[in-house]
């Protein structure tokens, strides 16, 4: 073949295809998202970092935790639960039906309601038991919650899904877990004395962390006529040198709100769980009471 | 003068014609290489004992590590590669080189661009996104000194005088086409004029397989097919074959990179595990090929360029074969965010396509300098030097993300646990990153000896034109 052209604009439509599909269809689907509404509520998610989180996101950035940390969570599949809310006006009906579905733990009394009569079943298995108890007068309620490893390490309730990086700049998901998963550190790790001391001695919090200090981030000062409120309380081979302390600089307390802003723990429509406890009513992210001191 | 007497002087010509523009390619690539390669030892240094930089915000492993694969990338892979494709354009094109001014200044452009942007990110002003760390400025240097020297490349294919393609022509004249393509599309959307959320991390990835996979696949496997049949002293096997491998692999290639179980929309990852089952088609055709040309060739190669080549293209190979595998659901899930992702980058880079561009070089040099290198037994050395270091860098990266990926996957083992697993491999790591470093440093001084011989070559002349007694006809004008 001696001419150029055809090949060239051959080329151009291979390679441009995955440009088009990639980068606009990511752009057209994502790019113009705005906040969705939590699960079963009237609120918002997720909402705008405040100003010093916002500010962290750009200490993250700058000394690259994206290369050891990742900040998404995975989740294999959900599971479900039947659980038992109430047996109506014919309780003998639902105890009949209850031995059918639940022959281990099919008894039940009035007082110990509700009861979990399955655990980890699939959402079709949960839905013909509910039909079931429900055609006989009783009243049951399906809870699903996100299953996987990363949910079992207790990182996060449920699978990161793209609202949660709405208003980030950079977006840094992380590609390598030298560092456990980040996305749910708010959560977890909910005080900001201990990231903060975390931040400036690894080893001091958790005992073989291979996360290597910060120190760069903290100041270690004489300490003047009082000592600084903020001064980390160190002790052993951690604490610096008598007379002197450690205080934290505006990048390190900054890098903590950030952390402490990363709570993914409200059930979206895309990620959906049943939150656990009386209090039903989904905390939106950020909470006040994590905010750092 | 016959014919034959022609050609030599027209080969002569076609060398010469390309000795600076390569020169300034491969002698900042040759130092950005040692500079690269020394900064990854530092960073491992970071899991042998984690207070090492405690003190020293630039020296962080989050900033020494971005810093230390750009500078591989961005600072060896490319330029070296540019320099080689030069050459084979020229040879391909039986023309000298077109605007032989533009690579040289593109690559002075490119070689600043890479300075720029490594101290950037030591100073912690990297963009944060991976593989393009470098902000701005530093991004507009390079792309700048990527189209200058492609506009030689295609002035030289436009002018050529062997009108005939070769195999190599379309995979790098694609390669030209694709980066400025994708670098300018990524830094667009991603820096310039950053798009919403999530879709950042999906041009992220689709820029980072681009150039990781793609862009290094067409370059590397172009050279290959170049200069394997020349090593091999027979043809290419199966002209048809070749090009099948090409367009499967860039109509196939590009889609893949979304990995499994991304925080994104379901079809982005699943598409890109179609793409990546569908990539095994020109992997096997790559493979067969290579195999085909180089098997009962009587050539020698004595751990020299030829060995090179062959290396370089059993490693795309294998390295292909780990990304199919990352993609594929089942092991995604064990391998993905392990050290199994940075020993298949590691593979790709050093021991796919590093050895290939310095197998490439160690042939051309020679010949475009006019004389022999400095050191030819290194060569040999090197070429061990490199095999060691990756079996030992991407074999202990490798088996630590298997089994660190296992740890992870069991809840009851702690973090801690698992992640100490992998700390007897980080010792096997740095070695095999000290056998690599050895063996740049080798390359490194091949070149500047032989810039620095030239160089004193050439102030011999002049000095000897200069003091040389004026001719009598000169002197009675």
């Amino acid at each position: 073949m001696k001419s150029s052209l055809p090949i060239f604009l051959a080329v151009f439509v291979a390679l441009g295809a995955s440009f088009g599909g990639f980068v606009f269809g990511s752009i057209s689907q994502l790019g113009t998202a705005k906040q969705t509404l939590v699960l079963n509520s009237t609120e918002t998610y997720p909402v705008q970092r405040t100003g010093n989180a916002t500010l962290g996101l750009q200490v993250y950035r700058a000394n690259g935790c994206a290369a050891c940390h990742t900040e998404q969570v995975r989740q294999e599949g959900a599971a479900c639960e039947l659980v038992l809310m109430g047996a109506g006006k014919k309780p003998d009906a639902v105890a009949e039906v209850l031995k059918e579905i639940a022959p281990a733990g099919g008894e039940f009394s009035a007082n110990d309601l509700p009861k979990t009569l399955l655990r980890g079943v699939t959402k079709e298995t949960a839905d013909v038991a509910a039909d079931k108890i429900s055609t006989a007068g009783g009243k049951a309620e399906i809870h699903i919650s996100a299953v996987g490893s990363d949910i079992s390490r207790g990182w996060g309730i449920r699978r990161s899904v793209a609202a949660d990086y709405l208003w980030d700049y950079p977006v840094q998901l992380g590609n390598l877990r030298a560092g456990p998963d980040l996305a749910n550190v708010g959560v977890r790790l909910a005080d900001a004395g201990i990231q903060l001391r975390h931040l400036y001695a690894p080893r001091s919090t958790v005992e073989k962390s291979a996360m290597p200090p910060f120190h760069f981030l903290f100041e270690t000062r004489k300490i003047g006529a009082t000592p600084s409120p903020d001064a980390l309380p160190l002790t052993g081979t951690f604490a610096p040198p008598a007379g002197y302390e450690v205080v934290p600089t505006e990048d390190a307390k900054n890098l903590v709100a950030y952390l402490l802003s990363l709570r993914a723990d409200v059930p979206l429509y895309e990620a959906p769980f049943t939150t656990a406890g009386p209090a039903a009513t989904p905390t939106n992210a950020p909470v006040a009471a994590a905010e750092p001191k | 003068m016959n014919a034959n007497e022609q050609k030599l002087c027209a080969v002569s010509e076609m060398d010469a014609s390309c000795r600076v523009p390569l020169l300034a390619l491969f002698g900042g690539a040759a130092l950005w290489l040692v500079a690269g390669l020394a900064l990854s030892v530092l960073a491992s240094l970071t899991f042998h004992k984690p207070d090492l930089f405690a003190d020293c915000a630039c020296l962080t492993y989050g900033r020494l590590q971005p810093a230390a694969n750009d500078l591989i990338l961005y600072g060896f892979c490319i330029p070296a590669a540019l320099g080689v494709v030069l050459w084979v354009f020229v040879r391909l094109s039986q023309a000298p080189l077109c605007l032989p001014l533009l690579p040289v200044v593109g690559a002075n452009l490119w070689h600043l661009g890479v300075i720029g942007g490594t101290i950037a990110i030591l100073a912690g002003e990297s963009t944060g996104f991976t593989w393009l760390e470098y902000p701005r400025i530093a991004s507009v240097l390079l792309l700048a000194a990527f189209v200058l020297v492609a506009l030689s490349i295609f002035g030289t294919f436009g002018w050529r005088h062997h009108r005939e393609l070769h195999v190599s022509h379309w995979f790098l004249l694609a390669a030209m086409l694709w980066f400025p393509w994708i670098y300018a599309a990524a830094n667009f959307f991603l820096v310039i004029c950053p798009v919403r959320g999530a879709a950042q991390a999906v041009i992220d990835w689709w820029y980072t397989n681009n150039l990781l996979f793609v862009w290094l696949a067409l370059v590397g496997v172009g050279i290959a097919f170049y200069f394997l049949p020349k090593f091999a002293g027979r043809m290419l096997y199966n002209h048809y074959l070749a090009l099948f491998a090409f367009w499967t692999l860039i109509i196939f290639g590009t889609w893949c990179g979304i990995p499994q179980g991304a925080p994104v929309p379901a079809w982005l990852p699943a598409l890109s595990t179609v793409a990546a089952a569908l990539v095994i088609v020109p992997i096997v055709a790559i493979a067969k090929i290579t195999l085909k040309t180089v098997r009962g060739s009587h050539a020698q190669c004595k751990g020299g360029p030829f060995c090179y080549l062959k290396f370089g293209t059993a490693a795309f190979v294998l390295s292909s074969a780990l990304y199919i595998v990352q993609a594929c659901p089942h092991f995604s899930r064990t391998v993905e965010f392990t050290w199994f992702g940075p020993a298949q980058t590691q593979l790709q880079l050093l021991g796919f396509f590093a050895v290939v561009v310095l197998g490439a070089a160690y042939e051309l040099l020679p010949r475009v300098m006019g004389f022999e290198l400095p050191y030819p037994k290194v060569v040999r050395f090197q070429h061990w030097c490199f095999i060691a270091g990756l079996a030992l860098l991407v074999g202990s990266l490798a088996a630590a993300g298997v089994v660190q990926g296992m740890k992870l996957a069991d809840p009851k083992i702690g973090f801690e646990q698992a992640s100490a697993a992998t700390l007897v491999a980080f010792r096997v790591s740095t070695t095999g990153l000290l056998f690599l470093l050895a063996g740049s440093l080798l390359f490194a001084a091949n070149i500047l000896v032989m810039t620095a011989r030239w160089k004193f070559g050439l102030l011999k002349t002049c000095l000897a034109a200069a003091t040389a007694p004026l001719e009598i006809k000169e002197v009675r004008s």
